[in-house]
This record gives structure tokens, sequence and C-alpha cells, in this order.
């Protein structure tokens, strides 16, 4: 069977086959929920946080999507990025820094990686909020 | 998930090209290529495959009430006869004409009488579609105005498999303008996209009632590049691609011969097997449906009885249709979606939407069409897999949204 590369890079493909860290956190720090239906896309972040030399870190991470390949691609690799990130580490992820981690997605699919940053930002914020949920 | 099957489930999309019909075509790339407008024999050849190739679609769709003209595919055909209507009624200079679409029409319709609205060519009416996608006559009727010059409805929807009524609306068209013509008003023209019909349907233009007919061959085991345009006798239509003098002037270019003979043997081919081919894939794709909608949160889209064949459509409730298409791919099996994601922009279908189906719900959609070589194998297969796929797609959403 040839592969569908065409479309989606073979990282993407990767990611979007064998997501990591999908699913939910039991009593999570932080978590948020971004997109809609109507879109097409929904995206749940679930954070938790624990403390290395004073520092404020991510020590687990989960999450799940509803969408496109790009939207899963992205939210599995957005995970990766920071996990084991310190808070200011993580919340200088940008989808830029997800897409380019993929090998780039088509122009068509970069409005997908949008919700991936959201959804990391989000939750952190929830957390700083006190552990605030969606 | 990768694994050796192949099952191509998108003859909606294309079909391959007949091995027979292929035969047929091969002598007129190197052999008999000649240009069949030339006086000498090489070229009288050529006008005679030609010739012969015109009546074989002609008989086809049982057309000596008008002509075929040969294009490049259907896309171009409806440009054709829109266009090529429009311009040639206003020369006339009567008032702007006003053509009726139904809002689930090929975007070769769409977009075409966008265009020629935007140039204040025209005014357009989109018809509305009940949940199943069928047009009502009584919709219609509604729409039609004094100024009313083209209603253009497909045959079948390529992308829920409902068959329109067409020979109902040429009825009703023919009712108005035989008034029309005792007052000496405007005729209304009637189109129909006859795409995803060619290979299951009745396609007689008179049981139809219609003026204009378009196709692709690339539907029914011709190859891409090649359709056609019925025209009826003594309607007004102007070219649209100017040039020399062939087909009937109305689409200069030298023809493509090849391609002329390949439509016309699949035509020939496929309407010869009409309903033996529709009984095995009805029976083939009914059982698809009928086990396909034991999986929980799976609807058929569509008229459950007025469709095609052909074609199984599918909302899935809480899986995306990309997601789901790219796994059926590692799993060998090709089909399609009208999600946002696959049709390159930000809304989904925008037949699911007419016939009333909530955006978000659209995103979930699929669609599996079945051709000649599909098998029962390769049915059982799809069945199998579907479900595991499903699931996977679903465990990966966000629980209670």
């Amino acid at each position: 069977m040839p592969d569908i590369n065409s479309l989606y890079s073979k990282k993407v493909m990767d990611h979007f086959r064998n997501p990591r860290n999908v699913g939910e956190i039991k009593n999570p720090d932080g978590v948020a929920t971004v997109g809609n239906k109507v879109c097409g896309d929904v995206m749940r972040m679930f954070l938790k946080v624990a403390k290395k030399k004073n520092k404020e870190y991510i020590s687990e991470i989960k999450f799940q999507t509803l969408g496109c390949g790009a939207a899963i691609a992205t939210s599995s690799m957005a995970t990766e990025l920071i996990k084991g990130k310190t808070l200011d580490e993580a919340e200088r992820i940008t989808n830029k820094v997800v897409t380019e981690a993929l090998g780039g997605l088509p122009e068509a699919k970069r409005h997908c990686s949008v919700l991936a940053e959201q959804a990391v930002l989000k939750a952190i914020k929830n957390y700083k909020k006190g552990g605030e949920k969606n | 998930m990768k694994n050796n099957f192949s099952v191509y489930l998108d003859n909606a999309a294309t079909t391959c090209v007949d091995k027979e019909v292929f035969k047929k075509m091969k002598p007129f790339f190197s052999e008999k290529y000649a240009n069949p407008s030339g006086p000498y024999w090489h070229s009288q050849v050529a006008r005679g495959v030609i010739d012969k190739a015109r009546e074989q679609v002609s008989k086809a769709l049982n057309a000596s009430s008008g002509k075929i003209v040969f294009t490049s595919c259907a896309t171009e055909s409806i440009n054709l006869s829109h266009k090529g209507l429009i311009e040639a009624l206003s020369k006339k200079g009567d008032q702007k004409p006003h053509i009726v679409v139904s809002s689930i029409e090929h975007s070769a319709v769409l977009e075409t009488c966008r265009h020629l609205e935007k140039l204040c060519l025209v005014e357009v009416s989109y018809l509305p579609v009940d949940k199943t996608g069928l047009v009502l006559i009584s919709d219609l009727e509604k729409n039609i105005r004094p100024n009313t010059a083209l209603v253009s409805i497909m045959y079948v929807n390529n992308e829920v498999g409902t068959i329109e009524p067409i020979s109902e609306i040429g009825k009703f068209l023919k009712k108005i303008n035989k008034k029309r013509e005792l007052e000496k008003k405007q005729k209304i023209f009637f189109h129909t996209d006859a795409t995803q019909a060619i290979q299951y349907l009745n396609i007689d233009v008179n049981f139809l009632g219609v003026d204009f007919l378009s196709f692709t061959g690339h539907k029914f085991y011709a190859p891409k590049g090649i359709g056609a345009l019925f025209v009826k006798k003594d309607t007004p239509l102007s070219s649209q691609i100017r040039g020399g003098s062939q087909e009937y002037g109305l689409r200069a270019g030298t023809e493509n011969v090849a391609f002329i003979v390949g439509l016309a043997e699949a035509i020939t081919l496929v309407c010869s097997q009409k309903k033996s081919q529709a009984e095995r894939i009805k029976k083939l794709s009914q059982k698809f449906i009928k086990e396909a909608l034991k999986i929980k949160g799976l609807n058929l889209t569509g008229d459950k009885i007025k469709r095609v064949p052909h074609i199984a459509s599918f909302l899935v409730d809480g899986a995306e249709g990309e997601a789901m298409i790219l796994l059926l791919s590692d799993a060998g099996i090709s089909a399609s979606s009208g999600s946002a994601c696959t049709s390159g922009s930000l809304k989904p279908s925008h037949v699911l939407l007419a016939m009333g189906v909530p955006q978000e719900k659209a995103h979930g959609s699929l669609r599996f069409s079945l051709g000649k070589d599909t098998t029962e194998e390769q049915i059982n297969y799809t069945l199998k897999v579907l479900p595991e796929i499903i699931s996977k797609v679903r465990a990966l959403a966000p629980k209670g949204i």
C-alpha cells in the first residue's frame, strides 16, 4: 500500500497513527477545552504540575481531540514538546513551533495547528487561576 | 494497520478505464492520428470515427431530437450550456434572465451561476431541498418568475446519491412552456447534470424532458478529460471556446479522437449492462448500508429509496471525516468525506448543510461509492474494519462535549 504522504509529512502521519499522551488525567492541576464542534475540532488538555528546584514544571500531560489528522497530530506533538518543561518554557509554545516539529503542514491545514497552542496556554492559565477546570 | 488489501470505494470520484474501452482507443494515438478536419483520406478515417462515436452517444441518450457536443468534462459542458445560453439570450435584449438551481448542485453549476450573477447578467434562485436531499416541485413552482430562462437540477446528487425527480420537473416545465408559447414568451430551458446517473438510470432525454444534459466519461470507465453536452434542437447557444468550426461551431479545438472513442465505447458498454450492473451493485450496497447502520451513531444520508445503487453515504457521530478516511486508507480502503478538512475549506459539505444537517454533524460524513470491480469480499472486509476505525477515532475525542 503506498503511503499517502503527499498530503501530510511522515511525522504528521506518525503522530496521527500513534498519538502520544492520549487520554485523561484524574484530578488534573489544569485542564482546558478549546475549539468547538461547529468548526469540527475540539481539543482538551490535562496537566499535572510539580516542583523541581523551586520551579514549577509540567510533570504529566494528556490530551483528547475530536478532529482531523492535522488536529490530532498537532495535539500529540504539542504534548511531547512541553512535557517536562517549566511553565515559563511551556508558555512560549506557538503553533509555528509545533508545526515545524511536525515537518510542516499543508497550507489548508494551518488553522488546525492553532488549537494545540490555545489548549496548552489555556490549561496553564487555568492552573494558575487555581486549578479551575475548562 | 498496514496490510495488503486494496479496496477502492470512491467510484463516484472517478473510475478505472475499462480494458476493452482502452483497447478500442489505442489505434487513435499512433496509427490513426490524423486531424479530422483534413480533406484527405487519413482525416476522413478520423472524421468517420467521430461521427460513429457521436451516433453511439446519441443512441445511448435517445437524442435524435438534438445534438451531442464533445467537451473535455462535465464542468466544461456546464460552463458551455449555462454561459452559452445566457449569452445567446442576452443578445435578444430582453430583461435580465433568471436561473433556478438547486442548492445541492455540483460546484461546476453553482460557481458558473455565481459568476454570471456577479457579472450582473442573470438573477439566480437557489432551491432548498428536503432532509433527504430531494428538490420539491412545489418549491420550484414558487421560484419561477416571468423572466426565468433556465432551470438546472442535477439528476443524482454526487455526495448522498439521492435521485432528483428530473422527468417530473421536465413535465412540469413543459406545461409552463406550452402556455408561454401561446403567449409568445421566452421558453424555460431545462438542464440536468447527469454525471452520476449515466451507468445506472434512464438517460433518455425525451423521457427526462431536458434541453441540456451534461456528463463526463470518467465516472463510467472512460478516461478523464472527455465529456459531452446534449443540446436540444433550436436551443440558443453561444460557443464559449472560440476558434475553428469543430463541434457544430460550439466548441472549437481539434477533436480528441481517441478519448471521444473511449467515451462512446464506455457509454455503449455501461448502457448494455445497465440493468444487470445496477442490480448487482444495489445488492452489494444494500448489504453494506444495512450492516453499517448497525454501528451505533451512524446514520444514512440521502433518500432511503430514491438513491443510486453505487453510493452509500453516512454521518458518523463523534468522529471527524478526514481522520476516518486516513485510517480507512491505512487499512487499504479508499473512500471520501465531505468534512471541512477534506474539502480544503473551513466549511463542511454544502450539500449536507442544505439538507439541514447541523455543521457539527456534517464533519463526520463518509461516502463509499461502488463500481463494477467491487466484490462482496471487499464489502465484507470494509464492514469488518469500519467499526474498529470509528471506535478508534471516537476514543481520541474529549468526553461529554
